[in-house]
């Protein structure tokens, strides 16, 4: 049993990195831009951000 | 040695995605986006009163995203007979490039953030409707009558007719004749559009068993369908003139698209034949986007250029 290897675990190839990194920074603009809007909604509405009517 | 060394476990090979950002933009239904951001667009313009534009923003940001969604979410859940019909086979779950468990969860994801956001930074009306909306387009037309009745794109219509009334909604937190009228013009403008596609897409309706009207009733019946269904439109989309919702311009316009849209569905109508029955198919279904497009347009550009120069009107 010694000499048995461990196994590698998942090696990603070339283009799986790529797409995976290409989707990690939409998310993450994404994320940014949830942020943005909702900063910008509060500036806009002032203390009448919390008076949502029905 | 312990029991799971003796024992050889196959390990799967997990599936590692190599969708980039453009598939999961194609979920989202670009071109229908465009359209439902347009139609949005005109249903805010024209709502009474001033909508800060940050909130503007925000309103069709959202309504965007909650069409894309219904985009993912159609796709995920009609990735079979997508996979049938040579328009749809190039769409990233036939190409197997996303799976389908993954646009079903990008789909409920881009809904909750939209339905959540608008209802929070703007009102629960809209974010309401914008959910019905989601959920017409989802459950009522994706998964319960499209595979089922051939009257599947003429109810359906009515979740694409509604971003307009979630835009106004957005805009005065009510509701009113003005977006309604705008849901009638698109919902009636759905049937002679979608059953002209089908007309010369039929083939491929028949091939993934999706019972639209051509397939079912035959192109004969599906001219005559066209033929009724134009005429309401056409008058649906006069009638806000005479009932002074819109102006005299939007009147003209309307008249003059109208008879357009008539002539194109009477050449369909008539002309069942060979080539240039697919060619009157054709063009019936180019001016049909062009049609909801100038009429659209005109409401935007009479908003625009009346707080421009108000006298100008």
């Amino acid at each position: 049993m010694a000499d048995r290897k461990l196994p590698d675990g998942i090696v990603l190839t070339e283009a799986q990195k790529k797409s995976r990194r290409q989707r990690s920074i939409a998310i993450a603009l994404a994320l940014g831009i949830l942020v943005v809007l909702f900063f910008a909604v509060t500036m806009v509405k002032g203390p009448g951000v919390l008076v949502r009517p029905m | 040695m312990s029991v799971i060394e003796n024992n050889a476990i196959e390990l799967s090979s997990p599936r590692i995605s190599e969708a980039d950002v453009a598939d999961y933009i194609a979920l989202l239904k670009p071109r229908v986006m465009s359209l439902v951001i347009f139609t949005a667009l005109v249903g805010l313009a024209i709502a009474p009163g001033h909508v800060h534009p940050v909130l503007a923003f925000t309103s069709i940001l959202c309504i965007a995203v909650g069409a894309g969604a219904s985009g993912a979410l159609n796709m995920a859940l009609e990735g079979d007979i997508d996979a049938l019909m040579s328009r749809t086979a190039n769409r990233p779950i036939p190409r197997g490039r996303v799976t389908r468990p993954e646009a079903l969860a990008f789909g409920m994801t881009l809904a909750f953030f939209a339905v959540m956001t608008l209802g929070i930074l703007v009102n629960w009306i809209a974010g309401a409707l914008l959910a019905f909306t989601i959920f017409f387009y989802v459950v009522i037309y994706t998964l319960l009558l499209k595979r089922w009745t051939a009257q599947n794109i003429v109810i359906g219509g009515a979740a694409g007719a509604l971003p307009p009334v979630v835009a106004w909604a957005a805009a005065t937190g009510s509701l009113s004749v003005e977006p309604i009228l705008l849901f009638l013009i698109i919902f009636f403008w759905t049937p002679p559009h979608f059953w002209a596609l089908a007309l010369f897409r039929s083939d491929d309706y028949a091939r993934a068993g999706v019972p639209m009207l051509p397939v079912v009733a035959g192109p004969d019946a599906t001219r005559l369908q066209i033929l009724l269904y134009t005429i309401v439109l056409v008058a649906t989309a006069f009638a806000p003139w005479p009932l002074g919702y819109f102006d005299a311009v939007y009147g003209v316009t309307s008249l003059v698209l109208g008879a357009g849209m008539m002539v194109l569905a009477i050449n369909v109508y008539r002309r069942r034949e060979g080539v240039e029955a697919s060619r009157a198919t054709r063009k019936l279904f180019a001016f049909s986007i062009f049609y909801l497009f100038a009429l659209f347009a005109t409401l935007l550009i009479e908003v625009v250029v009346h707080a421009i120069a108000p006298s100008v009107w």
